[in-house]
């Protein structure tokens, strides 16, 4: 099979352009431009203010990179659960789902197909967040490779939100129900750390599981090994658990 | 196995905890065959269709679509079946010729092939002039024919559709009836549907489900259970006269008319005609009545299993 006619290609861009033709996808990435662009101009400003003890410890590039980023990964936790919530639930809703059913193509094809085309957009918001330190460059002696690092941390965090967003809305068939469950769950992951703080024996495993704990780190464009595999596994294991939940579907 | 049958289900089997969905579905089709599927609502058509087209595993049984076991190879066998579920499988955010490029993809047609794919089976669906139209801003009966364009752009060998023709006005039930009976040329197609005319229009063959269980299963060309003919005289003649070749009974109705119980293939027309002349008997009317699609669906779906079903 040529590569041209892989299902996972083929699904993938039928899913990038129903989000595409979605007015959603669009109000969302104006939404949140609007948001980053605000909180970028005010990163800015208070650069400008005191960029000289700024610069002692950080630099422009961490400074508002780092801290553009971190807002957007909040804000991207928030805007996630309402770009996945569609990925099953409306399907099954509007019985399309059985278009997919019974075609020649495995529920793996269907759930990564899917999946690559949510990171189209994924893509799209990453690019959009790119431009605004890269508007910079004239003025500016940028460490790009620290923004790359960053961007790239970015996408993996937004990834994840993408694949917990798409399970819980594969156990559904009303959208609602996918994005507030969607939003729970990566708040609830998220906040995991809360009673790690407690003193109990548990503390490192929900240290190690929440999402907060490996993010700073990472949209500051710092790589380490075990946040990039935090991330990695996180997305597989959701990935997974759609397939399953598909599967058991037809039982 | 037959060489010719493209679709085989042997003993599918659902149940749903202790309900028994559909028991025993037994089903072979053979290129060129136009199988009506037919049931009170809640019979278990659906359920079987389901089964079939591989949206639903069945809890025992295999289906065989040539020769390639649904079950153990499900990706190869799904390549020959096209499948219409009762409601159109359509996005409506996307223009025909957008969804229907995804479904020759989704079935594995190569790039260079697809254009020609969508075109004939927009032109097979009378959907050329909508090319470029948004699905959600069609019609109910052409959203219904861009869903069988979708179950027929991969020219399957076999084409499912469930209840192709609800929802839709006169008109659009001939048109979908003629597509099907020009799709039943080249591709073994299963109807479901609970009109009975339809299926008589359109089918071959029918079964009958009824809760679940296979109850009927004959072709339609071969008259439908047992004949009768019915006969009406001016100078009616004594009932042991029309004792012909393969007339089981004679039964006296009013007004000079019989009516004759026929054995299988037993067909005295010719006979009776002639000796009407013979022996002035001054025929008036006769007619061989055959026992209307009808009559066979109430009597095998009537009764308590049906109310049953029905609650």
């Amino acid at each position: 099979m040529s590569p041209l006619s892989n299902p996972i290609i083929t699904i993938a861009r039928h899913e990038a352009r129903r989000i595409f033709v979605s007015p959603l996808a669009w109000a969302v990435l104006a939404i949140t431009q609007v948001i980053f662009g605000w909180v970028y101009i005010g990163m800015l400003m208070q650069y400008l203010r005191n960029y000289e003890t700024a610069d002692q410890y950080t630099g422009v590039s961490d400074y508002i990179g780092g801290g553009l980023y971190g807002t957007a990964t909040i804000v991207l936790l928030l805007v996630m659960p309402l770009m996945t919530m569609r990925l099953f639930a409306e399907e099954r809703k509007s019985n399309t789902l059985t278009l997919l059913f019974s075609a020649p193509v495995s529920l793996t094809d269907i759930v990564l197909g899917k999946f690559f085309g949510l990171l189209s957009f994924v893509g799209a918001l990453i690019l959009l967040l790119a431009a605004m330190p890269a508007a910079l460059l004239p003025a500016v002696h940028l460490d790009l490779g620290r923004l790359a690092a960053g961007l790239l941390g970015l996408f993996l965090i937004t990834m994840s939100f993408g694949a917990a967003g798409m399970f819980i809305s594969s156990l559904t068939k009303e959208p609602t129900i996918a994005a507030i469950g969607a939003f729970g769950l990566l708040l609830l992951v998220w906040l995991l750390r809360m009673p790690a703080q407690f003193d109990s024996s548990f503390k490192s495993v929900f240290e190690y599981l929440s999402l907060i704990s490996h993010y700073q780190d990472l949209i500051s464009g710092l790589f380490h090994a075990s946040d990039v595999v935090y991330y990695l596994l996180f997305t597989a294991l959701f990935l997974w658990l759609t397939v399953l939940r598909l599967d058991m579907e037809r039982n | 196995m037959d060489s010719d049958s493209l679709i085989e289900a042997r003993s599918l089997t659902r149940r749903y905890g202790p309900n028994l969905a559909v028991g025993d579905f037994n089903l072979t089709l053979k290129k060129g065959e136009v199988l009506g599927l037919l049931g009170p609502n809640g019979a278990g058509k659906s359920t079987s269709m389901k089964m079939l087209t591989g949206n639903l595993a069945p809890s025992s049984g295999d289906v065989l679509i040539r020769g390639i076991s649904l079950r153990e190879e499900p990706q190869a066998a799904k390549r020959h079946l096209g499948y219409l579920p009762e409601q159109p499988p359509v996005y409506p955010e996307l223009t025909v010729d957008e969804y229907l490029g995804f479904c020759a993809g989704l079935h594995g047609i190569a790039k260079k092939q697809r254009a020609e794919a969508v075109a004939d089976a927009k032109r097979d669906c009378g959907l050329a002039h909508m090319s470029s139209r948004l699905i959600g801003n069609l019609s109910k009966g052409y959203q219904q024919r861009v869903g069988l364009a979708q179950a027929i752009i991969h020219r399957p060998d076999v084409v499912v559709l469930d209840e192709p023709t609800v929802g839709l006005d006169p008109i659009q039930i001939r048109e979908i009836r003629s597509l099907i009976a020009e799709l039943g040329k080249n591709h073994s197609v299963i109807l479901s549907s609970h009109i009975l005319p339809e299926i008589t229009a359109v089918c071959g063959r029918v079964m009958i489900i009824n809760a679940g269980r296979l109850v009927y299963d004959a072709s339609i060309d071969a008259h439908l259970g047992k004949k009768g003919l019915v006969a009406a005289f001016a100078n009616p003649p004594p009932a042991a006269e029309l004792q012909f070749a393969g007339v089981l009974k004679v039964d006296t109705g009013p007004a000079g008319r019989f009516l004759l119980e026929l054995a299988d293939g037993a067909d005295p027309r010719a006979d009776l005609v002639t000796t009407s002349v013979q022996r002035n008997w001054g025929l008036l009317e006769l007619r061989l009545e055959t026992r209307s699609l009808e009559e066979i669906f109430v009597e095998l779906t009537s009764g308590d299993a049906t109310l049953r079903e029905a609650a």
